[in-house]
């Protein structure tokens, strides 16, 4: 007992310290990743005719005159490169300790808080992956049952082939498909934006899409695996409703498996929205990060909204694995 | 060999053969722009029929596939290569070089979301053909490393590997010679997802224009083209077409790979 013990809070600290290598690496990237800028971020926002003045003072202003990390390879005036230590007053440490206070950085365009931009932002999303992952598990659970259930027939074919149309159909393609249909023809629907409540569907649904397909998989295999297990034919035998059988007892064990990818998915689903808010219009994170970052080269902006992104991504990633743990005991002694 | 398997393969086998005869099989100039020819339905002279500034669509359908499979070939094989040679070395060698590689390195590539890094690369790099190739073999290699880390560990332990050892070979001679030929049968279904997912990036990463910049005719860059809703009102083709094109090559890849995988692990045959 005692040996267990240990041994699962080595395993504890082990994943801890993972996790905090994982953080500390990607913050890292998004700091140094505005060092790939080709130029000079200065002149990529104020234009070549700005006046030297004001080159200086919006490097200033943003630590851009500050040096990149604590050292550089400077080239001196023959031409030649030299190392130089700048110890711990550099961009590097600025842009950690900015984060530690909870501080991202100002637009290099408009002036506002990167956290305020993001953090208006923030809610759309994830409004939308969970439309998104509840419409997939709407679709996928009583699809995959029937396909389980109904193994081989006509039904389940048509179920696989529903999944793979919507595994290889990206979403946008989809997306603008959907657009086509419902605001162009039928004109139930508006083609963007997020004004009326109707107005998520066509963007969850199309962000859904693919998940709703890998799950009705998933659910099929799982179900056509537990039916074959010795519990269905002892609640069978004891007299149980096939509908009792599957849904109470084959449909409990068989989403285990389906939790998991449902965890790790919620991350694929935030960066997967990046594209689906740029089909909708869907004021969100993704659309932060594409027009207003990438679109208007705000570099902050960009890394305020991978860095969000991610950490969402590793957060969501880590409730999983503790979900997945709790669902299945036998991974916590393994 | 399964059916859908054999379906996949002839897909492949036409688009290659269109990729490259491309400049025999498209019959209209891709980028000649005619705006009294805008939108017209597909035809006998415009098969796909045509964009919204004249284009014809089933050429640059056709140029698309050279894109596509252009950049699908590169950053697999590239991916392909530097994931089977840290794999290699990080399984055989284990200690400290393996804890760095599979400790360190998956854990952050596998933290990260593959499309976001590539999205964040090439924002900061700027867009272009060969930035959005270098971004996905960035984010490609790990899914190799792992896979062959993994099968190098099985194989490191059979007996013809001690076998060559108490021959005194090399250590490169045992893993490149009597390793690798032995663990390196799942890539193949690997690199068949590979070339699935690395099409499905280009199209994306095009489509956010972060990608093959207009007016190439990637097929990502086409569906960009084709959504707003004037054309979308007038041109639904310009849609469908590239979507087709996008979704039947996911698909013939995505068959490949699910037919070979059941191919070298008959275990999977029944189910």
């Amino acid at each position: 007992m005692k040996t267990k013990l240990r041994h699962s809070i080595l395993g504890g600290l082990r994943r801890v310290l993972i996790l905090l290598l994982v953080v500390w690496t990607v913050v890292s990237l998004v700091t140094l990743l505005i060092e790939l800028v080709p130029g000079d971020p200065a002149v990529a926002i104020l234009g070549e005719q700005a006046t030297p003045e004001q080159f200086a003072q919006f490097r200033e202003k943003h630590g851009l005159d500050r040096p990149p990390f604590f050292f550089s390879f400077p080239r001196d005036t023959n031409g030649e490169r030299h190392f130089v230590w700048h110890g711990a007053d550099n961009r590097y440490t600025d842009y950690w300790a900015a984060l530690l206070r909870g501080d991202m950085g100002r637009s290099f365009r408009n002036d506002r808080s990167v956290k305020d931009l993001i953090f208006e932002r923030y809610p759309a999303t994830i409004e939308l992956a969970i439309f998104a992952m509840l419409i997939a598990i709407l679709i996928a659970i009583p699809l995959g049952v029937i396909a389980g259930t109904n193994r081989g027939t006509l039904i389940d074919n048509a179920a696989s082939v529903i999944a793979l149309l919507g595994i290889s159909l990206p979403s946008f393609v989809i997306g603008p498909m959907l657009v086509y249909v419902f605001a162009v023809k039928l004109r139930w629907l508006a083609p963007s934006g997020r004004f009326e409540w109707s107005d998520i569907i066509l963007p969850a649904f199309t962000l859904g899409a693919a998940l709703s397909a890998i799950l009705t998989r998933m659910v099929r295999s799982s179900v056509i695996e537990e039916l074959g297990e010795d519990y269905v034919r002892t609640a069978r035998a004891k007299g149980l409703n096939e509908r009792t059988v599957v849904y109470k007892h084959v449909l409990k064990n068989g989403l285990i498996p389906v939790v998991t990818i449902l965890g790790l998915q919620l991350g694929v689903l935030l960066a997967g929205a990046i594209i689906t808010e740029k089909i909708f219009g869907w004021p969100g994170l993704g659309l932060l990060l594409v027009e207003d970052g990438i679109g208007k080269r705000d570099y902050r902006v960009v890394q305020g909204c991978v860095l969000v992104i991610s950490m969402t991504y590793i957060i969501a990633n880590l409730l999983t694995d503790m979900v997945y743990r709790w669902l299945d005991p036998r991974i916590r002694v393994s | 060999m399964n059916r859908l398997t054999i379906i996949g393969l002839v897909i492949v086998a036409v688009l290659v053969i269109v990729a490259v005869f491309a400049h025999w099989i498209a019959p209209h100039d891709i980028s000649t722009t005619n705006l009294a020819m805008r939108y017209l339905p597909p035809s006998s002279e415009h098969w796909f029929g045509t964009d919204s500034t004249g284009r014809d669509i089933f050429s640059r359908v056709v140029f698309g596939a050279r894109i596509s499979l252009q950049v699908g070939l590169v950053v697999v094989a590239v991916s392909a290569l530097i994931g089977t040679l840290m794999g290699a070395i990080s399984g055989y060698y284990g200690g400290w070089v393996d804890r760095f590689v599979s400790g360190y390195l998956f854990n952050v590539f596998l933290a990260f979301p593959g499309l976001l890094l590539a999205i964040a690369m090439v924002a900061f790099l700027g867009a272009g053909l060969n930035k959005l190739i270098l971004a996905l073999c960035i984010i490609g290699w790990v899914g190799y490393a792992r896979l062959i880390r993994g099968q190098v560990l099985k194989v490191r332990e059979y007996d013809f590997v001690q076998a060559a050892r108490a021959l005194g070979a090399s250590d490169a001679r045992i893993l490149f010679i009597h390793i690798l030929p032995n663990a390196i049968q799942p890539l193949i279904v690997q690199a068949s997802l590979g070339m699935a997912g690395a099409v499905l990036s280009e199209a994306a990463l095009s489509f956010l224009g972060l990608g093959v910049p207009p007016p190439a005719p990637s097929w990502g860059v086409m569906i960009e083209e084709a959504r707003d809703l004037s054309t979308l009102q007038a041109a639904p083709h310009a849609l469908i077409f590239p979507g087709i094109a996008i979704a039947l090559t996911v698909l013939a890849f995505n068959f490949i790979g699910d037919g070979l995988r059941e191919y070298l692990d008959p275990r999977q045959r029944t189910r």
